[in-house]
């Protein structure tokens, strides 16, 4: 199952300093694979595969 | 003071006359509150109060901690918004993984209303591509987008 939260890197400084939040808004995909900016939605789904692994499976 | 400006309540009263299905707001706060919990808590009950079909559950992050592990809250103030469905199976809700953790201002409080509308009709507005490609994904995904309010 997908989870996505929304954060706010203000409130949660700890956080805003362990991914390394600097320009906004910055997508954290499992802990370690980060995307930077608001992109579009097929970029963004690209991107979630490419952090799982699994680009092949673009239709 | 309300935290909702009478101009911004009036505006999501008209969203929220759109909603179909009924949605809930569990939302996780402390007593003695952290930071933005007593507003975001404050926000979440002037929402329920605009509309029949949204509900407000307020739980306190340490006394009510099975909940907070049931609803995969690690951090406040927190909002998870539920699908209800009075009619349907035990436990009668539907989590969708979303979660607001911090104040939801500025863009996020668009964002936050929009989620509303889509939890409520069940529907995520994402592309016919887009539900091809994530049905296929078949482990955990943890997505943290993290914003500052503007």
């Amino acid at each position: 199952m997908i989870r996505a939260d929304a954060i706010e890197a203000i409130e949660f400084p700890h956080l805003a300093i362990k991914y390394q939040v600097q320009g906004v808004p910055r997508t954290v995909i499992n802990e370690t694979y980060f995307v930077d900016g608001a992109v579009p939605e097929p970029m963004m789904v690209e991107e979630v595969l490419k952090a799982l692994g699994k680009e092949s499976l673009k239709p | 003071m309300p935290i909702l400006k009478e101009r911004e309540r009036k505006e999501v009263q008209k969203h929220f006359e759109a909603l179909t299905n009924p949605v809930k707001l569990v939302m996780f706060t402390q007593k003695i509150e952290c930071e933005y919990c007593e507003e975001t808590r404050m926000m979440v009950e002037e929402l329920a109060a605009l509309s029949d079909k949204v509900t407000a559950e307020i739980y306190n992050f340490i006394i009510d901690e099975e909940m907070a592990e049931k609803y995969a809250v690690d951090k406040i103030p927190a909002i998870a918004i539920l699908g209800v469905h009075p009619q349907g199976p035990s436990p009668k809700e539907k989590d969708y993984g979303i979660r607001y953790y911090g104040f939801p201002a500025g863009y996020e409080f668009s964002a936050f209303i929009e989620d509303i509308k889509s939890v409520s009709s069940g529907q995520s507005g994402l592309s016919e591509e887009t539900k091809a490609a994530l049905a296929q994904i078949d482990e955990p995904v943890h997505i943290q987008v993290f914003t500052t309010p503007t």
